[in-house]
Formats: C-alpha cells, sequence, structure tokens
C-alpha cells in the first residue's frame, strides 16, 4: 500500500494517554521497591549516625544495655539473647505441634474434620497480637507460676509460649501446604508394599515434603524473631544474658517500644538505637526469609 | 493369614498399635491449639463481659476504671483505616495491574515480585520505624493520623498487591483475548474487561489486609500514637490513638480493673474483626457461587 | 467364556466380585482364576474396569473412600475381603507395579531397602537388595550407584527399578497396572522380556490398553467391557479365534 490508512495508525492522543497510565502503573510498582530502599536507607544512615559514637565491636560484642541510664552501656548481646530465647521457646512448642498437626490433616484427616479445624487454625493466626499479650499474662502466666512457683511476673518463658501458639498455625498450613504437594503415587508405591498409614505418613510423604517443612519452619522462626507486643507485655524489659526462662528479659522488638514509648528527644543516641536495634532485627529476619527462599526453590524439583 | 512366613516378621500389631498412638499424638496436638483458642477466648469474655457496655464505647478514657471507654480509639482506628483503604488501594491495585498486564516477563518483573514477596516478611515493627523516620520526621506529619495510616499502609501493601495479582490472573485470557480481538486498547481491556471480574476477589483481599492492620500495635506506637488520648480526632493531622494500643496500655497496668477494660477492649475489636472476616467470606463465597456455579 | 485353570494350580480366585464408586458400579459380578506361574492379561477399552479389578486383588480400592467392594477375593484359602484379613498383609504377598514409575526420592538402595525394612526383613538387606535389582534386569546399570538418587534414573530404569522395590518383599502375586505405558518403545520391550523371565518365580497378572502388548506377553488373557468379563483363555486361542463377538470386535479394532 502506497498510502497508509489513518484508520490502521495509532491516534497521538490515544498512545500518549496510555503511556501515561502505563507510567502511573510502573510506579505504583515501583512503591515496594521504595519501600525497601527506604528501610535500608532509614535503618544504615541513623545506624551510621549511631556508630559513630559506639564502636561497632562494642555493640556486637558487649553484653550490657543500658542506654536509658546514666552508665550507658551498648552491648546488644542481652537482647539477641533475650530474642533467641523466646525464639528457641516458641520453636520447641510449635514446630511438633503444628507439623504434627499438618500430618493429621494432610493424611487422616477426613474432609468434615479438615473443614472445622483448618478454620480454627486460621482464627487463631488472626488474632491480634497485643490480645495474646493479655492472654500471656492473664492465663500462662499465672498457671505457669503455680507450676514453677520461682517464676517472675514477667518472664521468658509466658512470652516464649504465647510465641509458640501464636504461630503454631504457620507452621500447620505451610506444611501442610507442603504435604498436600506430594503426588499420590508415592503414597500409593508405599501402600503397595504393605506400609502402614503410619508409615506412608513418617516414612514416605513428610521426606518427600521436607524442604517445603523446612522452609516453613524458618518463616515462623523468623516471625517469632519479630514478634513484638506479646513479649513487650509479657517478657519483661530486662535485657541480660541468661538462660533461666523463669527470668523476665527483654527482646529487641520489646526495648524498641520502650524507647519509643518514653520521651526520648530525636537525634539523641538514646533516640539512634531505635534504628541500630533495628538493623539487626531487620537483616536477621531478611537472611532467615531468603534461607527459606533458597530451600523452597533450590530443592522443589526433588520429586519427579 | 494363615501362613507364617521366616523371612519376614511384619510384627503387625505392633505397627498398627505405634500407627495408633501416633494418631492419637497428632489429634492431641490439634486439641491443643483448639484448646487455647477455646481458653483465650474464654478468658476475654469472662474478664471482659462486667466492662463491656454502650457507656464502655462512648467514654474516653481515664484514670477512674468505671468511667473509662474507648471511643477516641474507636475513632482512631476508624480514621486510620478509612485512610489506609485510601492509600493501599489505587497503589496496591494499581502495582498488581502492571505486574500482571503490563511488566514484561523478565528481570525488572521478577525482582519486583521477589521485593514484594521479601517485604511480606518484614517485622512490623521496622515498618513502624521507616514510618518515623520518612513520615513523621522528613514528611513532616508528625505524629498524625497520616503518619499512622501511611505506615500501616506500607505494611499491608504486600497483601493487597498479591491478593489483587490473584484475582486478576484467575481473570481467564479468553475474556482479555476477545476485548483486543475488538481494538481495545490495554488499558481499555484492563479497565472494562479484567478489572471488573477481579474486583470481588481484590476486595476481599482488601478487606483482609484492613483486617490485618487494625490489630496492628508496634508500627502505630513507633509512629508516636499516644497512649492516653482525651479527645476525639477530627482530621488526618490530629494527634491519635487506636484500639490495639489502648487496649496494650491497659494490659500493660497492674491494677485488675484495668485488665478487664483490656478485655472489654478486646472484646470490641475481635467483634470488628469478626465482622470484616465475615463478609470477606461472604463475599468470597458469593462470586465464587456466581463465577463457577 | 473359558476357565483355564482346571489342570493348574490357582494363585488367586475371584467369586462374583463387583465394585462401585458411589452409585456406579466399575466391575460386575466377575469370577475368574488366576494361574500360578503364568502371566494373565486383562485387556478392554477404556473405563472397563481392568484397573479396578485388579486392584481388588491387593486392596488398594481401600485407599478410595468412595469404592464398596462386593463378593470374595479368595488368595490362599481365604477370602481376602473378610473382616479379620489386615490389608497391609496382603499386599507384601501381592505386589503392585504402577503406570507412571513412582520411584521414592530417596537412593536406589533405599528405594528397595523400604519394603524389607518396614516388613521386618530378616535377613541381609544389601543381599536381598542386589538380588531384588538382578532379578528386575537392572543391576547392572546401578550396581556403582546405588547411593545415588533414584530420580535420576530414566523412565524405563525407574520402572524397573519400582519392579525390583515390588520383587524385595518376596511376593507371590505381581500386578502390573500398565506397567510400560509410559515408556519408550524400548524400555517396553525390556519391560516385556522382563515379565516373561519373571513368570517362572511369580504369578504375573498385568492390565494393558495394548493388545498387541497382551499377545506378546501373557498366557492368558481376559477381556473386560463395561465392568463386565466377556471372554477369558488362552491367549492366543483369544486372539485368533475369540468365541464372543464383542471380544472380536474389541481384537478388530472396532471399537475402543
Amino acid at each position: 500500500m502506497s498510502q497508509t490508512d489513518p484508520d490502521l495508525k495509532r491516534r497521538a492522543g490515544r498512545r500518549v494517554g496510555e503511556g501515561l497510565i502505563a507510567g502511573l502503573l510502573f510506579t505504583c510498582g515501583l512503591v515496594s521497591v521504595l519501600t525497601t530502599i527506604g528501610i535500608v536507607v532509614v535503618l544504615v544512615t541513623e545506624s551510621a549516625g549511631f556508630f559513630r559514637q559506639v564502636p561497632l565491636v562494642d555493640f556486637l560484642t558487649g553484653t550490657q544495655w543500658s542506654p536509658l541510664y546514666t552508665d550507658q552501656q551498648f552491648g546488644i548481646l542481652p537482647l539477641l539473647n533475650g530474642t533467641l530465647m523466646i525464639a528457641v521457646g516458641a520453636m520447641v512448642l510449635a514446630l511438633p505441634i503444628g507439623l504434627t498437626s499438618a500430618i493429621y490433616l494432610s493424611e487422616y484427616a477426613s474432609k468434615r474434620v479438615r473443614g472445622i479445624v483448618k478454620p480454627l487454625l486460621e482464627i487463631l493466626a488472626g488474632i491480634p497480637t497485643v490480645v495474646y499479650g493479655y492472654f500471656a499474662l492473664v492465663f500462662i502466666t499465672p498457671v505457669l507460676r503455680a507450676v514453677f512457683p520461682g517464676a517472675g511476673v514477667y518472664n521468658a518463658a509466658s512470652g516464649a509460649i504465647v510465641v509458640g501458639i501464636m504461630i503454631i498455625p504457620m507452621v500447620a498450613s505451610l506444611s501442610e501446604d507442603a504435604l498436600s504437594a506430594v503426588p499420590r503415587s508415592l503414597r500409593e508405591a508405599a501402600y503397595g508394599l504393605g506400609a502402614t498409614k503410619f508409615e506412608v505418613s513418617t516414612r514416605v510423604a513428610v521426606p518427600a515434603a521436607l524442604s517445603g517443612i523446612a522452609a516453613s519452619f524458618i518463616l515462623a522462626v523468623s516471625r517469632a524473631i519479630g514478634e513484638t507486643m506479646a513479649v513487650t507485655l509479657a517478657a519483661g524489659a530486662t535485657p541480660r544474658m541468661t538462660l533461666n526462662f523463669l527470668e523476665s528479659i527483654q527482646t529487641m522488638t520489646a526495648y524498641i517500644v520502650q524507647v519509643s514509648l518514653g520521651e526520648t528527644p530525636h537525634g539523641s543516641l538514646e533516640y539512634k538505637t531505635i534504628f541500630a536495634v533495628g538493623l539487626v532485627l531487620f537483616l536477621i529476619t531478611l537472611a532467615m526469609n531468603l534461607l527459606s527462599n533458597r530451600i523452597t526453590t533450590r530443592f522443589r524439583e526433588a520429586y519427579e | 493369614m494363615s501362613l507364617q512366613d521366616e523371612r519376614f516378621e511384619p510384627r503387625l500389631a505392633r505397627r498398627r498399635r505405634n500407627g495408633k498412638i501416633f494418631q492419637a499424638v497428632c489429634l492431641s496436638s490439634i486439641a491443643f491449639s483448639i484448646a487455647m483458642l477455646i481458653i483465650l477466648l474464654f478468658d476475654v469474655a469472662k474478664d471482659g463481659a462486667a466492662w463491656f457496655s454502650f457507656d464502655f464505647i462512648t467514654s474516653f478514657p481515664s484514670r477512674i476504671p468505671d468511667r473509662a471507654g474507648v471511643k477516641p480509639a474507636i475513632l482512631g482506628s476508624l480514621w486510620v483505616m478509612m485512610l489506609v483503604a485510601a492509600i493501599s488501594f489505587p497503589f496496591g491495585v494499581g502495582a498488581a495491574i502492571y505486574l500482571e498486564e503490563y511488566a514484561p516477563k523478565g528481570r525488572v518483573r521478577r525482582l519486583i515480585q521477589t521485593n514484594i514477596a521479601n517485604l511480606a516478611g518484614v517485622p512490623s515493627i521496622v515498618y513502624g520505624i521507616l514510618g518515623l523516620a520518612i513520615f513523621v520526621r522528613f514528611f513532616g506529619f508528625g505524629r498524625s493520623i497520616l503518619a499512622g495510616a501511611a505506615t500501616l499502609a506500607l505494611l499491608v501493601l504486600p497483601v493487597v498487591i498479591i491478593a489483587a495479582q490473584e484475582a486478576i490472573r484467575a481473570v481467564p485470557s479468553s475474556l482479555r483475548e476477545a476485548a483486543y480481538g475488538v481494538g481495545a486498547t490495554r488499558w481499555q481491556v484492563v479497565r472494562h474487561h479484567v478489572l471488573p471480574v477481579a474486583m470481588p476477589g481484590i476486595l476481599t483481599g482488601m478487606i483482609l489486609s484492613l483486617s490485618r492492620a487494625i490489630g496492628e500495635t508496634a508500627p502505630v506506637i513507633l509512629v508516636g500514637a499516644l497512649a492516653f488520648v482525651a479527645f476525639t480526632p477530627t482530621g488526618p493531622m490530629d494527634l491519635f490513638t487506636v484500639l490495639p494500643i489502648q487496649i496494650f496500655n491497659w494490659t500493660a497496668r497492674p491494677q485488675a480493673e484495668f485488665h478487664g477494660l483490656a478485655a472489654a477492649g478486646i472484646i470490641v475489636l475481635l467483634i470488628v474483626l469478626l465482622m470484616m472476616n465475615a463478609t470477606a467470606i461472604l463475599l468470597r463465597n458469593y462470586y465464587q457461587s456466581r463465577r463457577g456455579g | 467364556m473359558n476357565q483355564p485353570v482346571t489342570e493348574l494350580d490357582t494363585a488367586l480366585r475371584t467369586r462374583d466380585l463387583s465394585v462401585w464408586y458411589g452409585d456406579t458400579q466399575a466391575v460386575k459380578h466377575i469370577s475368574l482364576e488366576i494361574p500360578r506361574n503364568r502371566v494373565v492379561a486383562f485387556i478392554g477399552p477404556s473405563g472397563c474396569g481392568k484397573s479396578t479389578l485388579l486392584r481388588c486383588f491387593n486392596r488398594m480400592n481401600d485407599l478410595i473412600p468412595a469404592a464398596r467392594v462386593g463378593g470374595e477375593v479368595n488368595f490362599r484359602g481365604q477370602n481376602l475381603y473378610d473382616d479379620d484379613v489386615d490389608p497391609v498383609e496382603v499386599r507384601r504377598r501381592i505386589g503392585m507395579v504402577f503406570q507412571k514409575p513412582n520411584p521414592f526420592p530417596k537412593s536406589i538402595y533405599e528405594n528397595v531397602a523400604f519394603g524389607l525394612r518396614i516388613n521386618g526383613f530378616k535377613g541381609d538387606l544389601s543381599e536381598q537388595v542386589e538380588r531384588s535389582l538382578r532379578a528386575a534386569a537392572i543391576w547392572d546399570e546401578v550396581k556403582d550407584r546405588l547411593q545415588d538418587s533414584a530420580l535420576g534414573l530414566s523412565g524405563g530404569q525407574q520402572q524397573r527399578l519400582c519392579i525390583a522395590r515390588a520383587l524385595a518383599v518376596e511376593p507371590e502375586i505381581l500386578l502390573m497396572d500398565e506397567p510400560a505405558s509410559a515408556l519408550d518403545p524400548i524400555a517396553t520391550s525390556r519391560i516385556e522380556d522382563l515379565i516373561e523371565d519373571l513368570k517362572n518365580e511369580y504369578t504375573i497378572v498385568i492390565v494393558t490398553h495394548n493388545m498387541q502388548q497382551a499377545a506378546r506377553v501373557s498366557d492368558y488373557t481376559a477381556f473386560l467391557y463395561i465392568g463386565e468379563l466377556i471372554e477369558y483363555g488362552d491367549t492366543e486361542r483369544l486372539f485368533t479365534n475369540p468365541s464372543e463377538e464383542r471380544t472380536e470386535q474389541y481384537i478388530t479394532g472396532r471399537f475402543g
């Protein structure tokens, strides 16, 4: 055709309009990227200011944390200790319970049972963490102190238990997804050899779903590490190096809340501890989330 | 079976017994979780029932437990939720449309996608720190509703995006192809064909993310919501408090009456959450039955 | 309908066997006998119930909640569907190989050893593993890499591994549900040769949708159609001179 049909050419106005819209939508997509950049920039720059005054080595290896007292010490290990105690304690509770719940739901439960239990677990997962904090103070701590008279009003065990309860649904649901993804043919092969349901579940299905289950564990630990309100209310505000679950401790997250609630002047060193501790928290959870992703993608092809 | 086999010792009785024990263990795990749920709800109801009243909902907090109420907290939460919805909806749905309909399948798309997934795993308190530095300080919003809402909007954005993406992806490609086939531009296809079909799923995701945001405490504390508010907010730049913070404040006090107040506050919060989630589920079921049935 | 087994020893006998999935009857009152140390093929168009029938023999239909079985399956003088019969016990003695190779995501060694471990094998594990792999004609190909993952094998090798796995627990009868349908022709022919060798020690029942395969491999063939047993007899005779008209129609490709 020597002459282009005008109707076939894109009208310039429409093209500009489409371009504008595409650009707008792209900007929306960028917001998430900007959020990540924002988090990193904020944490790093403010922490840089902090580390100009407090040597990094002291921060990472010091065993005393008392920024709000006259004798200021900035060793983060007590806070890390507290966070780890909560995370470990929570996992000791949540892993076995979550995994066995998942196995039951995936291998044993009838459709009807599953239809009742899964929503209940989702309700458990949807309860705000401050409510769990209340529950810890009002139920868990008194029961704990009845069994262990030496336990403090605030103690690590209460925090760990309630955080554990909080993440059971997460472990159960992700592990159940992993188990459901195991092809039925594998189970049939095992039954065909004369295996009982118990053996099929534990010696064929769980090993085959192991990467998904491991990923779910790591994500749950990450969640336990980032948990704030329950531990603020129940576990205490005393940063210390201890392994005694009956004592009060302080987690990184609880410390950040403590500082925010007080009247700490902007720009002061105490204020900057928010960012330094926040940075450590962010890096730890980021590492765990990346590890979990890695495990899922690396071992996903492992069935067929 | 009658014949004994010298080469194998199947020990069926023992294996069966182990199986039953294991099944009992699994069942008790589930029973444990359900028991904890029941005890939690029961404790809250028991402690809070006495304090839960119309006066409770319409009064301000007070040092005197009998006169304390959650009105500013409820209003604060409402304000915040409206703003969170207003902020996260356009950005979240926009991002989802971009990722599903516009972005070329390549590195950029994968980068944004992974980034969103990672953001979903960042602890909520870190969002609070971000909000403190960016919205309260840098943008100068101060300790206002706007700062709180913007922070929470960022927190729930990944959830909104992922839910919206799923809803958009569920729209059959035949629909798009038909629209492109009659000469529609990409935006026309999205706006007139994809979005209407995906909207119920998107709305469900929105409601679920709002129900997550309404229970968040830590980021709001970081942004400076007050513990004791004696007024009702009138605008987005006002100081404020939200329901979870009021609950937190009361729970942290040693006196038993304040625990009762906290429990009553929890009842309010849980009722709101129940209503929101029920709406989301009804919405999902209604549109699922309409589409599939 | 001819029953071929008057002189031969019977490994398994069904009597008025029926299977319902919900309201649909997939297998209708089938009575037949499987002779010992022979290969019996079940043929018929898709959906005729041949797999369902096969799965009755080792009570695999138990795994489907909606399935209901009527009639008897007699093995070693006992009805397998009696209340006091444990399906777990049945399945060690009546093994199964499936359509799509389904090795466990474990090592080659562990795949074969699995059945031995759960069934409390009292002999030398490694020796039995080797013996089974030899019997499945795959030993030479894997003897140097027993600890490697089974998923690294080719499709045909995986299926022979699955056969080895089934043989390891020393079943009397081996049920094969379209064992070669997912494999290429070369792998298929190796499986068919294997079946020829195996029948000396085992009784084999094979479901196949490939008539030529049935003709090559089996001693007796049963033709099923919509859940009913239409004809059952000597393979050569059934294929060259079938008694029933529907059998002839199926064999000559008139349907299915």
